[in-house]
């Protein structure tokens, strides 16, 4: 029977946090159409301590494409290598993380595949009787939830939001399948080169990522007042978020940005002081566990979707709430 | 240098409305604007005639009412404008949009870049500009945040991704999709407003392109769009004020409670 597929991430030959929650998601499309499990894992000195780890948290076969040519994302190598996958194995499902790399590679290898594909998706089942793949993903800003499938398409293929599933408990004992994936030399002429990577300032993770994110707005009145935002991030070991009007006005850089012109993120905890909540804001918070709100108005936009509100000064509030961390920390 | 930009007129997200029964966009009635983030692909694109000479070339698939943006376009600078209008084009998904945008650059001409937005606001998919450089067998750069090194046969780049910017060389003609830092746009001119006025702007049918129509619109789109939901907003506010100083360590008390409650101080106990 056709495979059901995961897209596993590597960075510097780890795999990443979202390729687990991938496998969440695939086991239960696999476990209803009582099929296999494929994930593949595409990179360069891939741990094998991690290549363990996804078959204990779901896999049943891992398509194994190492080698120093994959080190980093290039949208043709990859794609080269997953279609010629497709065309062996005919997975009936495909799916990858809604990163920037999945995000590049699934639109790329649909058009070859002819396949269908849902970008960003928060929620996926498979349809009574039909057997296809209901995804379901947040448009227009976060405003209308559309469900869409492919019935006439195969592989039918889906990117997911990532931080919208929790991975699977792992289970030592599960019995699995490792296939190496011959990887074709590269050819010389055309080539796409990683020249290197710049780590982003003053950030330990992106804010994609983060579990908690701290957030400042044009309520900070100036730069010098952002440390607050920073500082209260310190203390939470959470990554610094803020609006478009912080951004513009220099106090923090573009990859802080959340909202329509930035990033959308999923964490678990979002707290927002000094922003408005203006449409474009929302619209990257949406699916943000919980939210805190931190404003001296009562009328702000950005309460209609917080769960906890502190309407007051943020000069008073955002000290009072560091100092109290401190002392949980000390205690 | 010649760069082609898709663009993509979009409602204002403020206002917009669902078809309940087909699951499409009712346009009419709402405001449509140039997708906010297409402004950027635009802008990088004149940055790159300003100093390397050359053209730019816009196009854009939609109805009637999309010529509004292809005269901003003008308006900005940009060259050489077409609309791809058609009943065969409606209801086509990021496969089949990114199909007929591909076949349109191919009558043009492979430019030495295609530039597009990093999403379009209404879609929200940023599907289409990997899927055109797919149709096209272009290499595809996503994320660009800025350019260096542009030659007439290769460039580097700063993609903004995940952990951070990575530089990446590649060959040309590339498609590039680009993300707001990587340029400040600028504002139409009045010569550009005055040109855009006089300028008649080329439309190209489903049979003007080279291409199967099997493939486009609704009937070539492999995905339906079965239901559409507005999401309920399940969120209650708890609301605490502060007032003075006691109230404020009140309300901080709530907080952590409310933190503690939601197991979002796990990691931070001493
Ligand atoms: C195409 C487009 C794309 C956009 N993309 C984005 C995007 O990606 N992200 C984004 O954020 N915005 C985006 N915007 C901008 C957005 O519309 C708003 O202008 C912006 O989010 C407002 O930022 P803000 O909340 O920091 O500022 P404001 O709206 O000015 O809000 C400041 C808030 O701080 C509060 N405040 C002031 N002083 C205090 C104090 N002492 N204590 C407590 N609270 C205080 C005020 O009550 C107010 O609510 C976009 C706009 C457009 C048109
Ligand atoms: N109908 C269209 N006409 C021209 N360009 C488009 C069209 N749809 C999408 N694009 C381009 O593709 C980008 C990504 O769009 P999307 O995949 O819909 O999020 C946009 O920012 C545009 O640059």
């Amino acid at each position: 029977m056709h495979e059901v597929w995961t897209i596993s991430e590597c960075h510097q030959g780890r795999v990443k946090d979202v390729s687990y929650e991938l496998l969440a998601r695939g086991r239960s499309l696999a476990d209803t159409l009582k099929v296999r499990l494929g994930t593949v894992v595409i990179g360069s000195n891939i741990n094998t301590d991690d290549v363990k780890q996804l078959a204990y948290q779901g896999a049943d076969i891992l398509y194994l494409a190492d080698d120093p040519s994959l080190s980093s994302f290039v949208c043709g190598r990859y794609a080269a290598l997953l279609l010629k996958l497709i065309s062996e194995k005919k997975p009936q499902i495909i799916i990858a993380a809604a990163t920037t790399s999945g995000r590049t590679l699934m639109p790329y290898v649909a058009v070859k595949a002819h396949a269908g594909l849902t970008a960003d998706c928060t929620e996926l089942a498979i349809e009574e009787g039909t057997e296809n793949l209901l995804q379901t993903r947040p448009a227009i800003g976060g405003n209308i939830m559309a469900t869409i499938k492919t019935p006439g398409h195969r592989p039918q293929m889906a990117t997911v939001r990532p931080r919208s599933t929790k991975p699977l408990a792992a289970q030592h004992d599960r019995p699995f399948v490792v296939e190496e994936v011959p990887v074709a030399p590269r050819s010389e002429k055309s080539s796409v080169e990683v020249l290197g990577l710049r780590g982003l300032e003053g950030q330990s993770g992106s804010i994609e990522e983060a579990d908690i994110v701290i957030a400042g707005g044009k309520g900070l009145k100036k730069r010098d007042n952002f440390v607050l935002i920073e500082r209260l991030a310190k203390a939470f070991g959470a990554e610094v978020g803020a609006s478009r009007d912080a951004v513009d006005r220099g106090w923090v850089s573009y990859p802080h940005q959340v909202g329509l012109s930035g990033k959308t993120i999923s964490p678990r905890l979002y707290l927002a002081a000094g922003i408005s909540g203006a449409i474009q804001h929302l619209a990257g918070i949406k699916t943000a566990k919980c939210i805190v709100a931190i404003n001296n108005d009562e009328q702000a936009n950005i309460l209609g979707l917080a769960d906890f509100a502190i309407i007051g000064d943020l000069f008073q509030v955002l000290p009072e709430i560091e100092k109290r961390l401190e002392q949980r920390r000390k205690a | 240098m010649h760069s082609i930009v898709l663009i993509k007129q979009v409602p204002q997200t403020s206002d917009v409305q669902m078809d309940k029964e087909t699951g499409t966009m009712i346009r009419s009635g709402s405001t449509s604007i140039l997708n906010p983030l297409d402004v950027y692909a635009l802008e990088t694109a004149l940055q790159i005639k300003d100093r390397n000479g050359g053209r730019v070339t816009v196009i854009t698939m939609g109805p009637a009412s999309a010529v509004k943006v292809l005269k901003e376009a003008i308006a900005m600078g940009c060259d050489d404008v077409y609309h791809l209008n058609d009943r065969a084009f409606a209801g086509s998904d990021t496969w089949a949009t990114s199909y007929v945008l591909a076949k349109a650059i191919e009558k043009i001409g492979i430019p030495d870049l295609v530039i597009t937005g990093e999403r379009a606001t209404d879609g929200d998919t940023a599907q289409v500009g990997p899927a055109v450089a797919s149709w096209l067998d272009l290499p595809v750069l996503t994320y660009v945040a800025s350019i260096e090194n542009l030659t007439s046969d290769s460039l580097i780049v700063e993609r903004l991704i995940e952990e951070g910017y990575q530089r990446v060389q590649s060959p040309l003609p590339a498609l590039l999709t680009v993300v707001k830092e990587i340029a400040e746009p600028r504002l139409p001119t009045l010569r550009g407003k005055k040109r855009a006025m006089a300028t008649n702007i080329v439309t190209w049918s489903a049979s003007d392109l080279d291409a199967d129509q099997a493939f486009m619109g609704l009937r070539g789109s492999p995905t339906r769009v079965v239901k559409i939901a507005t999401p309920k907003v399940s969120r209650q506010c708890r609301m605490v004020k502060v007032e003075d100083d006691d109230s404020l360590i009140e309300a901080v008390d709530q907080l952590f409670t409310f933190l503690e409650e939601r197991d979002l101080l796990g990691g931070l106990n001493a």
